[in-house]
């Protein structure tokens, strides 16, 4: 919402705080600025200058050859304005000044004629975004006086972010109301023209030839229709058209920026038809029939469907109800009569429209917000002063469409609830001073006060905590007492998947990997899951697994030129489930290039397979998982996932599912360490390819009696000496008792039982 | 005999001689392979003549000899330290200035460094840590908190539907319905999770992000311990000059709602760049339960009380590690992790 702080000041004379003071408050009532622009700070050299005479250029057919008065002596500018014309007035840059983005007027010679400084277009003044010609400005004017000075633009915009829920403050209203010292007491509104009463009535009433009727009065509350016959359509007076500019907004006709300006003042939407272009002299407020068009205002045939609230002559639509106008029933230049249309729409029906066509207009996002049903006939009011004051004519007829007056319930506020929630006492008179500016009105009744909520702030306060924030909000957060208490600590127990997701991540970063954060939108071949309205349809589902994402991470460091990548990710994965899809969390790691950094001793190798093992083992058992069984299934899985430069090394990885329980290990119980010393023996053995080594290892434990403390394989060879189709595999064995210092002897024994049962079971021989 | 003694003080003198000049390690070995050496060497050579003395004579002439045989040994050896020493001295030293021997050095993402300083934070200050699902219902997503689905606030989440009435959840505040539904008062959480919304990536929007949920339920909670604790966690997580500001705000499913803005941590609170010149950085959103979101878990509303809060620790991560682009976190860039490394 923009803001004009000299309509603001207009409102509330009271306010007497600089534009930049007025936003710091805003923001600890709880609507932060954005930002606030001082409208006229580049435009202060521009002054009010009037075309004496206009002629064609000698040499240039588009360009004209102006005599202007700015107050002193006759100048002569070159003009490339179509619609410039003798004898009016003009904001004028004169030699020397500056203008927006820090142009630079100067004496000039455009096609062999001289020009002593420039006629300005809207845009060039950074008043909006026309350029089709230059301002003309509408009015009286002392020539040479400061422009802004004499269109009332040395203003400030402040530019407010309204939450949803506060409507009311989508005005210079309502944000008058606000940040006057004294609230709502200290505004005044100027009325140009008395009202004459318009007639109550019920579901239907007549404005002078007009018949209005609301067919469906739970989305149209209430329909004001207003007719104002000879009116003279033509541009807006200065002051109105600087207003609208103000905030942003442009000037169109006298009609149509009345309206504009009562919904940024009061923020009541109003709209204007063509009095004469009502079909068969009837407005019906009726939902949209099956099948019918209608061309907005901004030009677009829309299609409508039968959800959709329209405003409908007796042919046809010729409005959305609180989106926005038709074309066909616009108030153009040849326009004398008018109808004014006031209404108050159903918040939801306004919200369903627009997201229906696709279109959010100032009137429906006040609409949808809730506007004040009190203020319509003041608004009301309010615009036909307007219009009769800049555009003539006068009211022929008025009616009050009005079948359901809204009900208002009070609100029984308890003190002591109050206190209980804020933590701070607060007397009913003080509540009472706290509210009554920005317009409730509270009573006692017993203990309790009964506080009447007023119009604005109807769609948002309706219980007694909306009142207790208004009272925090109003009171100012920051004077509330900020004390840590005591607490009781909290009876949720602990996660367990985070325990063990912090364990897991402390150990992949002590193997040196780095946590990799991916988002779960996976292709529509790694997914399950798939979204309604994906960003992109490369990215159409939920992923089933975090390899795929991890593995493109790779190719994007490697395209990188980086070769030695080590990525972890801990995260979600997706699998359709039945009344939502199920979750599982995961872990997954890849890595290429080399084990350790680069070492000039030159002892750092490509990681492998056994790293993979390695590192799978550890997460395994880090997860609770007994024994792991690693298998070839397939080289080059992940070709399918990644396309590698040619110098990148292999690419390893894996991916574990976390127990939704979580796991910890359980608690050791000591052993006692060894009092007597091991003895080792290593055997080499010629092993078949065919036979694992795991199931040697198997059967030298079986054999190898009960002093074998440990077996391990600590040599492979292939080769010269070694029979085709076989290996040499070295093992070492550790024998030790707990009870006496073992022998040589008791160590031959017990290789001599492995050696006899390899034999008797595999074929295997010693290697000689 | 006497001949003997002779030989003997000849033989003392010139080892003497030939042991003073001796100057390099390979000198003394000749030295003493010359006068002590087992077969060639003078002094055993001397031993040898023993024989053809006298039974009186032998047992002197033995014992003279060992005498000399004995300083020649300890010269030799001093002489040889001496030059151990000097060769020593002289040989080329490990160069320690070379490049060590490291292993690789992982690292946290730096939004989980965030997350877990926060978490500890909060652990000191009560509060446990609770999780739920990323793809809900309407219901726990929306409806539970207060949230109508044709209301504007609605407008807030543009939300990634799975199918009609299951989407991916738009903040973490669904675990607080989940956690509420599950236990009784006393209630401190917090909840860190991914969320999502249907917002492309840009320097400051990411379609799944994290964030970081508190809840507060028990008797007795008001508006000033829901300040209390706030500010107690901002001195504790931003250092322990930091200011903490609320304002008013709007969130469905709190009243009152807050925004919480923390004095700026580059600038101090004097304004920069980063705080927009306001020395205030908004770092979270917040407020006292709504009484209907307490209806919707069947918790007594009138009974219980309490807060929530919600914020980004990719925001918070952007600010305390000076990263200017969110696509930063989500690149898996290697080059921009290993920064973190040791954090």
């Amino acid at each position: 919402m923009n803001i004009s702080y000299r309509w603001l000041k207009e409102l509330a004379p009271t306010i007497n705080e600089t534009p930049q003071e007025i936003a710091d408050r805003l923001a600890m009532l709880g609507a932060p600025v954005d930002e606030v622009i001082d409208i006229g700070a580049s435009i202060g050299d521009v002054v009010i200058a009037r075309t004496v005479s206009v002629e064609r250029h000698p040499n240039a057919d588009r360009l004209s050859l102006c005599q202007v008065d700015a107050g002193g002596e006759i100048l002569q500018v070159v003009c490339g304005a179509p619609n410039v014309r003798a004898n009016a007035y003009y904001p004028f840059a004169p030699v020397g000044s500056s203008l927006p983005g820090g142009v630079q007027i100067k004496k000039a010679k455009i096609r062999g004629s001289e020009s002593q400084g420039m006629l300005c277009s809207a845009r060039e003044l950074n008043l909006g975004r026309d350029h089709d010609g230059i301002l003309e400005l509408h009015g009286d004017f002392t020539l040479g006086q400061q422009f802004i000075e004499a269109v009332g633009l040395n203003d400030a915009r402040i530019v407010v972010d309204v939450t949803p829920n506060r409507g009311d403050l989508l005005s210079h209203w309502g944000v008058a109301r606000e940040v006057a010292p004294g609230g709502q007491s200290d505004l005044r509104l100027k009325f140009g023209a008395e009202l004459p009463a318009p007639e109550q009535t019920t579901g239907t009433g007549k404005a002078a030839r007009i018949s209005i009727r609301i067919d469906d009065p739970d989305l149209c509350r209430r329909y004001i229709g207003v007719a104002i016959e000879g009116v003279k359509i033509g541009p807006s007076p200065e002051w109105l058209a600087s207003r609208l500019r103000a905030i942003g907004s442009r000037p169109i006709n006298n009609v149509v920026d009345a309206t504009n300006f009562v919904l940024h003042e009061l923020g009541q939407p109003l709209h204007a038809f063509d009095l004469d272009r009502i079909g068969k002299n009837e407005i019906i407020i009726r939902r949209a029939q099956v099948d019918e068009q209608i061309t907005t205002l901004d030009g677009e045939n829309r299609k409508l469907t039968a959800g959709m609230l329209v405003i409908a002559d007796g042919d046809r639509a010729s409005a959305i109800a609180g989106v926005m106008g038709g074309r066909d029933s616009e108030v153009t230049e040849a326009t004398t009569n008018i109808l004014l249309e006031c209404a108050l729409f159903e918040p939801k029906q306004i919200r369903k429209t627009r997201t229906a066509i696709g279109l959010s207009t100032d009137a429906s996002y006040r609409f949808e917000r809730g506007v004040d049903p009190d203020t319509m006939s003041v608004a009301v009011q309010r615009v036909i002063g307007l219009i009769i004051e800049t555009a003539g004519g006068k009211v022929t007829g008025a009616t009050d469409v009005y079948p359901n007056p809204m009900e208002r319930t009070a609100v029984r506020v308890r003190p002591e609830r109050v206190s209980k929630l804020l933590g701070k006492q607060f007397s009913a008179t003080e509540i009472g001073s706290l509210l009554e500016p920005i317009g409730f009105a509270g009573k006692l009744d017993g203990k309790e006060l009964v506080v009447d909520v007023p119009g604005h702030r109807v769609y948002d306060v309706a219980k007694e905590v909306d009142v207790i924030e208004e009272i925090a909000r109003r009171y100012g957060y920051n004077n509330f007492d900020t004390a840590l208490l005591p607490f009781r600590p909290s009876g949720v127990p602990d996660d367990v998947l985070s325990k063990l997701e912090t364990s897991l991540r402390d150990m992949m970063v002590a193997r040196g990997f780095m946590e990799a954060r991916t988002t779960p939108f996976a292709p529509a071949e790694d997914g399950d899951v798939e979204l309604m309205h994906p960003l992109s349809s490369a990215e159409s589902k939920l992923r089933r697994s975090l390899l795929p994402g991890l593995l493109k991470r790779v190719e994007y460091n490697l395209y990188r030129g980086v070769r030695n990548v080590r990525l972890f990710e801990i995260g979600t994965a997706f699998a359709p489930g039945s009344d939502r899809p199920s979750e599982t969390t995961r872990i997954a790691a890849v890595f290429t290039g080399l084990r350790t950094p680069p070492h000039w001793t030159g002892d750092s190798g490509n990681q492998d397979v056994w790293d993979l093992k390695g590192l799978v083992e550890d997460i395994a058992a880090a997860l609770g998982i007994g024994t792991v069984q690693v298998e070839i299934l397939g080289a080059g899985l992940g070709k399918d996932y990644i396309d590698a430069p040619a110098w990148a090394g292999e690419i390893f990885g894996f991916e574990a599912l976390l127990p939704a329980t979580g796991f910890a290990a359980e608690r050791i119980t000591y052993q006692a360490v060894p009092q007597f010393p091991a003895i080792e023996q290593d055997i080499a053995l010629i092993v078949p390819e065919a036979l694992s080594s795991e199931l040697v290892e198997r059967t030298i434990r079986q054999a190898a009696g009960i002093y074998l403390e440990s077996v391990h394989a600590f040599d492979l060879y292939r080769g010269a000496g070694i029979p085709a189709g076989t290996r040499s595999i070295a093992y070492r064995l550790r024998f030790r008792a707990s009870d006496r210092t073992l022998t040589d002897k008791d160590a031959d024994e017990a290789v001599g039982k492995v050696l006899n049962r390899l034999n008797d079971e595999h074929g295997v021989e010693r290697r000689g | 005999m006497a001949d003997i003694t002779a030989q003997l003080t000849d033989i003392e003198r010139k080892a003497r001689e030939a042991i003073e000049k001796a100057d390099s390690l390979d000198a003394i070995e000749a030295a003493r392979v010359k006068y002590l050496g087992r077969k060639e060497g003078q002094l055993t050579g001397m031993m040898k003549q023993l024989a053809q003395l006298s039974a009186e004579e032998k047992p002197k002439a033995g014992a003279e000899i060992n005498r000399v045989k004995n300083i020649l040994t300890e010269l030799l050896d001093a002489r040889q330290a001496d030059a151990e020493a000097r060769a020593a001295a002289l040989a080329p030293r490990e160069d320690l200035t070379l490049p060590a021997r490291h292993v690789w050095h992982g690292a946290k993402h730096p939004v989980t460094l965030v997350i877990d300083e926060i978490c500890e934070v909060f652990r000191t200050l009560g509060f446990t840590r609770a999780r739920g699902p990323e793809a809900e219902t309407e219901w726990y997503n929306f409806t539970a908190l207060n949230t109508p689905l044709d209301h504007p606030a609605a407008d807030m989440h543009d939300t990634f539907y799975l199918s009609p009435g299951v989407l991916l959840r738009s903040h973490t505040s669904p675990v607080q319905i989940r956690t509420m539904q599950n236990f009784q008062p006393p209630i401190r959480v917090v909840i860190p999770g991914m969320c999502y919304r249907r917002d492309p990536f840009d320097a400051s929007h990411a379609p799944a992000f994290e964030q970081l949920e508190g809840l507060v339920v028990d008797e007795g909670i008001t508006f000033v311990d829901f300040k209390g604790t706030l500010a107690e966690f901002a001195r504790r997580m931003f250092g322990s000059s930091t200011k903490t500001r609320f304002r008013p705000s709007f969130f469905p499913f709190t009243e009152p709602s807050a925004e919480v803005d923390v004095s700026c941590t580059i600038c101090g609170g004097n304004g920069c760049s980063a705080c927009k010149g306001t020395g205030w950085i908004e770092i979270m959103g917040s407020g006292m339960v709504h009484p209907n979101v307490f209806e919707h878990v069947n918790y007594d509303a009138e009974k219980y009380t309490g807060y929530a809060f919600g914020m980004g620790p990719a925001r918070i991560a952007m600010l305390l590690y000076g990263i200017p682009d969110i696509r930063l976190l989500y690149d898996s860039d290697t080059r921009f992790l290993e920064q973190f490394s040791g954090q």
